[in-house]
């Protein structure tokens, strides 16, 4: 494989991408802190592992989708980062005959930032500038391979214990439905891997550059707190990325009221963010299932999912999850349009508005 | 009746309570060896109600001693970890991520064993008691006398960390042993850490409990005595010796319980005004609302309960700059020397409270050269970022009660925005010492249910007695106790309904039923 333009991520930029990730989890993902606790410890014993960009991956070269499926609470109870992690690879690589030449982040969200590098550390692997969503979403069937008719199948799940199991389902929906009920009986986490790609598959359906813009992110957000201007700062990094370029503060001002609750395993939820000073008679409602999905502001629609819905504290510019969101926090809004991969007609229709069960189509948030 | 004391960095506060009645209370100097500023202050108290030592039914002390050794890495003990989690969690061990000079301080072995248990209480593997026999042998080689316990779910379920414990006293059994599920809550890192801190100050809590001893022996006071801990809830004496941890960040906490108390409210807002800043937190049953997020102390990341407080850099001695901003400089306790009123160069916020008529000390006629329009400008200053704290501390939308309490409280009117009433309830100057008199016994649980298995009514119903049932053990008043806080923290991203469901439970101390 040619690496003579791999990049070394190095032990200092894991606190940058993961508060990229934080951002681009959209308030999904939990809190990436015990995943970068891991990488770093991984990194410190076996190196820092080589980033490369998609483009230079031979066609024929196997690459591994790592990440960590479950709950967030278990994970940080039952830190996930031993000898799992490499079997979740080692597993599959068994039942493919096909030895990883690379591994590639599934999402840039939480944990599932992190864990990538740590499987790439461990196994001295590259791991790819890229991803499935851009972003982060809740099930395993959301990411831009299946859109492009790549199963999730085979996919492995392996444990502490040195278990492993191999499912063979007959789409990427149907590989989330039977991974989501042995998730239980696994202990509520496990590692995984799951759409096992050759180069040129993942060149066609990837989206690139995600983990160096996750970077970005968390080192603009870095700077601009230097100088008091994070959110502001913010954005106008976002505008000079190639995909997030319609980049705007949708809103700004804090949280009044604040509805949550549980439905099917997913925190359901609705927050109200009431303008300040001059936009006092101004409201801002977001509607989140783990992830921000559609803002409203009076009522009106102004961002829907799959673009960026990103909830940042007003001044440190700190992203902030579905979780920890409480009344009277001083937030502003971030909107962002995702990559024209992300919104396809095929796309939309696995996350689109429709795929959470809202009775309306997709419109950019640039257009609204 | 009860003694209420509060032993801060700077002064120690007491007070003297008799049923709903304050019958004496004092502010003195804390001393270096902490006793003879309590002896003095007992005094006080005794003297100016003249009563005698033996009518003291009960004593209650809250402290920030433990508190500022950690922080200030004094008195630390060596300190191994233990952590049952093998085959899982090897990745992170036991002080990941601490601060170096913590580490050296408290010489950081740890040691990895099989055990632990997964969300829903099945073991991640057997106890392995002959490796435990090796790490007994390695810990009393090394000379280590206190000892953190871990282990995975250990909130969920403890018989792993207790058997743990019993198989390191066969081998030392003056061993000071912390066990994780005393300490915190889920999360493995931070609960561990809390137990690690707690395990560190062994030696420390012992010497400063015997001290708080001997200082009350001196007077006669044979009642006995508690700390108060973060929640506003007590433990005794002998309790603290062994949970030193708990004490932390209690000053807050005894600060809105005594506004509380004193003022009768027991949902709103409280405002304690300090010298360099105000605290300001919420009230919920009369307890102040806890932090839902990680708390560092000392550099280190914990998740044991501790109040929501919000920390605003403006209190008596604030600086007021040339267009009028208040804070967050402040001249601290130096008010009597560097203020204007009080003859010094430095234009604070008690020179424009004094100004304004609403303090009443020093000299204002020495403000006769300061600008009007500054003086005006930092009034608004003043009442715009209490105003904008207030705000952010509330927990629902409308006005509410606000209770000013503490020696800067001066500084405010008689309007805030967001503010339903304003009160100043009498004694708000040792509101502290207060919140320690009227401190009762609590009762946690902190577990994971499946609710697809335990109906969710049956799970809070059961929760709920063992909350009771555990302050009840600890000398609450089985009548007086009543549940305060159920909090259910659904598992995402598991099918099966799984929820972390916390419930608080708060009685009186059976003493103190005067």
């Amino acid at each position: 494989m040619n690496k003579k333009n791999s990049v070394t991520i190095r032990k200092q930029d894991l606190k940058p991408i993961a508060e990229g990730a934080a951002f681009l989890g959209t308030g999904g993902g939990g809190d990436p802190y015990i995943g970068r606790l891991v990488a770093e410890a991984l990194f410190d014993r076996y190196g820092e592992p080589e980033m490369i960009e998609a483009s230079e991956l031979d066609d024929d070269a196997n690459v591994y989708v790592s990440a960590m499926m479950g709950a967030p609470t278990v994970l940080v109870e039952k830190i996930i980062g031993g000898p799992e992690l490499d079997l979740s690879i080692s597993a599959l690589e068994k039942y493919t005959g096909k030895k990883a030449d690379a591994i590639l982040p599934v999402e840039m969200g939480g944990c599932n930032s992190m864990l990538p590098l740590a499987v790439a550390a461990m196994r001295g692997l590259p791991v790819i500038n890229a991803d499935g969503m851009g972003r982060a979403f809740p099930e395993l069937q959301m990411v831009t391979f299946n859109v492009h008719g790549i199963n999730a199948s085979p996919m492995s799940m392996a444990n502490e214990h040195g278990e492993s199991v191999i499912i063979n389902a007959r789409d990427s929906k149907e590989t989330e439905n039977k991974a989501r009920q042995l998730i239980i009986n696994m202990g509520g986490s496990a590692a995984i891997s799951c759409y096992p790609m050759n180069g040129a598959q993942v060149k066609q359906t990837a989206i690139t550059g995600t983990l160096s813009l996750a970077m970005g992110i968390g080192q603009s957000l870095a700077q601009g707190r230097k100088e008091n201007v994070a959110v502001k700062h913010l954005v106008e990094f976002l505008r000079s990325s190639e995909y997030y370029q319609h980049a705007r503060v949708l809103f700004s001002g804090k949280i009044v009221n604040l509805k949550s609750s549980i439905e099917g395993g997913f925190t359901k939820g609705e927050c109200f963010i009431q303008g300040l000073g001059g936009q006092a008679s101004q409201q801002m409602s977001v509607e989140f299932q783990n992830e921000n999905l559609v803002a409203r502001l009076n009522g009106q629609l102004v961002a829907m999912v799959p673009d960026l819905i990103c909830l940042v504290d007003s001044d440190t510019g700190t992203p902030i999850t579905t979780e920890s969101l409480k009344y009277g926090q001083r937030l502003s809004v971030i909107a962002a349009s995702v990559p024209p991969i992300m919104r396809s007609d095929k796309a939309l229709s696995v996350f689109g508005p429709r795929a959470f069960g809202y009775d309306f189509d997709f419109t950019a948030v640039e257009k609204l | 009746m009860r003694l209420g004391i509060d032993v801060g960095g700077t002064n120690t506060d007491a007070v003297l309570v008799k049923g709903e009645q304050i019958l004496a209370s004092t502010k003195q100097s804390t001393s270096d060896d902490i006793a003879s500023g309590i002896v003095a202050a007992i005094e006080q108290v005794i003297a100016q109600a003249n009563i005698g030592c033996s009518d003291i039914t009960a004593v209650m002390i809250g402290t920030t001693q433990f508190t500022n050794a950690f922080v200030e890495r004094k008195c630390l003990d060596k300190v191994a970890a233990l952590r049952l989690c093998l085959p899982a969690s090897q990745s992170l061990p036991p002080f990941a991520d601490w601060p170096k000079d913590l580490l050296e301080a408290i010489d950081a072995h740890y040691y990895l064993s099989a055990g632990g248990y997964e969300y829903d209480g099945r073991e991640i593997s057997a106890i392995d008691t002959k490796d435990l026999d090796r790490i007994a042998k390695d810990i009393c080689a090394k000379g280590v006398t206190s000892v953190a316990i871990s282990s995975v779910f250990a909130p969920v379920r403890d018989a792993m960390e207790l058997q743990a414990a019993e198989i390191l006293r066969k081998f030392n059994p003056q061993l000071d042993i912390t066990l994780s599920k005393d300490i915190g809550r889920l999360g493995l890192l931070e609960r561990e850490n809390a137990a690690i801190m707690n395990a560190s100050l062994a030696s420390h809590a012992k010497k400063v409990v015997a001290s708080f001893e001997a200082a009350l022996q001196t007077m006669g006071i044979n009642a006995p005595f508690y700390l108060t801990q973060n929640d506003g809830t007590l433990m005794q004496a002998q309790e603290v010796a062994k949970f030193p941890v708990l004490t932390f960040s209690s000053g807050p906490t005894n600060s809105m319980r005594g506004a509380a108390w004193l003022s009768g409210v027991d949902a709103g807002l409280v405002v304690d005004i300090g010298g360099t800043t105000s605290d300001v937190g919420a009230l919920l049953n009369g307890y102040p609302r806890e932090s839902s997020v990680s708390v560092d102390i000392g550099g280190v990341r914990t998740n044991f309960r501790m109040p929501d407080v919000l920390a605003i850099g403006v209190g008596g001695g604030s600086l007021v700059d040339a267009d009028g901003t208040v804070g967050p400089k402040s001249v601290g306790s130096k008010l009597q020397q560097e203020a204007r009123v009080f003859g010094g160069e430095q234009l604070t916020a008690s020179d424009v409270a004094v100004d304004a008529g609403r303090a009443n000390f020093g000299d204002a006629s020495l403000l006769a050269d300061v600008g009007n329009a500054q003086l005006k400008a930092a009034l608004v200053s003043i009442e715009r970022q209490i105003e904008d704290g207030i705000d952010r501390m509330k927990t629902q939308a409308g006005d509410q009660p606000v209770i000013l309490v503490g020696g800067g409280s001066v500084l405010l009117g008689e309007r805030l925005n967001g503010a339903g009433n304003i009160i100043r309830p009498p004694h708000f100057a040792v509101a502290n010492a207060v919140g320690a008199a009227i401190a009762q016994i609590g009762g946690e649980v902190d577990q994971v249910y499946a609710y697809a298995e335990i109906p969710r009514e049956q799970a809070i119903e059961e929760a709920s007695e063992r909350a009771k049932q555990t302050a009840i053990d600890a000398g609450a008043c089985a009548d007086s106790v009543e549940i305060i806080d159920i909090e259910e923290v659904p598992l995402a991203y598991l099918p099966n309904g799984a929820v972390r469901l916390r419930v608080k439970a708060v009685g009186d101390l059976i003493e103190v039923q005067d």
